[in-house]
């Protein structure tokens, strides 16, 4: 599956464009995040809390142009994520300004 | 050959601005982590090869950066230079957790919000990082909300020396218009167990035991915005300078005043005596003359800049009281910077350079100790820190 982070974070991760990982079991916000860190351990910390593992407060999660930040993190992410034919996209929140 | 090495710390990135010992011509590297904010990098003096630095993000919140080679590259301590990042398990180098276990920790308790309700203990970013003196891989961090850590694995893992957390004292400390940020941190050259450090808005502690348990050294501060203004604890310190020659001797920039202790901190006395204002945030002791100190005076708590749009440093060349503007090559008219606590420093060099960086980017530096100052960048963004490696 793809995973698309923001521009800090590629450059975190020393990646140029969009992260693909091999997720096993259910695709959950879960389990993707805990197979981008494993892939990419320097970005522990930043998308959510070492102590709480929640998301950090500015970063919103997307997938299939819905919001799913709020969302439970066992819920299983849409189909097209999974497959690899959408990314799971990881956003600063901060729309313009 | 000597030089010097310069470390500044941006509201968006860090730069290593190098001299040869003559501090003419500069060579300026960066910005690394460009967007970032570097809130403190400071070189170790048992390796000069070895920089720490803390960079930080309203969004992605806490990183610690380390270089090997003197600033040319960097890396988060455990995933070594060149390594694939796959390396597993990771090294937490930015995790900052409030050591609360029975064993060697406190509990996490609250400390009073700026409206006198209590709140609880939150990390939220490094505000300083300060190597030891002789070992490169044992580093201190000083973090907002107000605590102390300790690497001894070069930055890979952090523990709380919960001692000062746990002092007694937290439901009176309170945050300053910054945060609540422990942004001093003073080894003693001459006993391995002293230590000082300053919070705003707690004040100075000391521990002479290696920062197991912690003192108080607020006696003689005097802040009349607080409601009891000789409290033992609620002064925000805004910074606190030693001489490593005479490390019973500190001098300290409160909010206004600035102090003189003689006594390891036990006692303090106001020393401001001729200064046009006695606000301000850095002060720092020369290389050399441990008696003279530098101080940049900003008009007031509510007109955060210089007095008269003039930037000034001044010297006291008799441990305070006296004090002398340092005016030739700064602003003279037109200048509303500030002088944030961390960016001042000077170099060790035979004719003592001393450095400072503003608000507006500029990062000054004279090199005969203050008589004259020059640029040696103009444009950087927000200074937050500067600190100075001198190169043998």
């Amino acid at each position: 599956m793809r995973v698309a982070l923001p521009y800090h974070l590629r450059n975190l991760a020393q990646v140029g464009g969009e992260v693909t990982l091999e997720v096993t079991g259910a695709v959950t916000i879960r389990s993707v995040l805990d197979a981008l860190e494993a892939r990419y351990p320097m970005l522990r910390g930043t998308i959510r809390e070492y102590e709480t593992g929640q998301r950090r407060p500015f970063l919103r999660f997307f997938a299939c142009a819905e919001d799913w930040s709020l969302a439970a993190v066992d819920e299983p992410l849409p189909k097209a994520v999974a497959a690899g034919q959408e990314p799971f996209l990881v956003i600063g929140a901060i729309a313009g300004g | 050959m000597s030089g010097v090495r310069v470390l500044v710390g941006t509201k968006k990135g860090a730069f290593v601005l190098s001299a040869d010992g003559k501090r003419k011509n500069w060579t300026v590297d960066g910005p690394f982590f460009a967007g970032w904010e570097i809130y403190h990098m400071k070189g170790s003096p048992a390796d000069p090869n070895r920089i720490y630095v803390s960079q930080t993000s309203g969004w992605f919140g806490q990183l610690v950066q380390r270089s090997d080679d003197g600033g040319k590259t960097w890396f988060q301590p455990g995933v070594a230079p060149g390594e694939e990042a796959q390396s597993w398990p990771p090294k937490p180098s930015n995790r900052f957790a409030y050591d609360t276990s029975a064993e060697s920790g406190r509990p996490l308790t609250t400390h009073q919000w700026y409206d006198g309700t209590q709140h609880p203990w939150e990390f939220k970013r490094v505000w300083h990082m300060e190597p030891s003196l002789t070992d490169p891989n044992t580093v201190y961090a000083g973090v907002e909300d107000a605590a102390l850590f300790k690497s001894t694995d070069g930055g890979e893992s952090w523990h709380e020396l919960a001692g000062l957390r746990g002092h007694g004292t937290g439901p009176q400390w309170q945050p300053g218009a910054g945060g609540m940020g422990l942004h001093t941190i003073i080894l003693d050259p001459s006993n391995s167990d002293r230590m000082y450090i300053a919070i705003s808005a707690a004040g100075a502690f000391r521990t002479d035991d290696g920062g197991q348990s912690w003192k108080a050294i607020n006696r003689g501060l005097r802040s009349p915005y607080i409601p009891d203004p000789n409290a033992e604890i609620g002064h925000c310190v805004h910074h606190v300078a030693m001489h490593p020659q005479r490390p019973g001797v500190l001098f300290m920039q409160k909010h206004w005043d600035i102090m003189r202790s003689d006594d390891a901190g036990e006692n303090w006395r106001e020393v401001s005596g001729n200064l046009p204002t006695d606000f301000g945030f850095v002060i720092d002791v020369h290389a050399h003359e441990p008696e003279t100190l530098y101080v940049v005076p900003i008009k007031s708590d509510s007109e955060h800049f210089p007095l008269d749009g003039k930037l000034r440093v001044y010297r006291s060349r008799s441990g305070g009281q006296e004090w002398e503007p340092l005016a030739k090559g700064l602003p003279e008219k037109d200048c509303y910077v500030n002088v944030l606590r961390d960016a001042m420093a000077v170099d060790r060099l035979d004719d003592c350079g001393v450095y400072f960086g503003t608000t507006g980017g500029q990062v000054y530096a004279s090199p005969d100790g203050g008589d004259t100052w020059s640029p040696i960048v103009s444009n950087l963004p927000a200074v937050y820190s500067v600190e100075v490696q001198t190169l043998k």
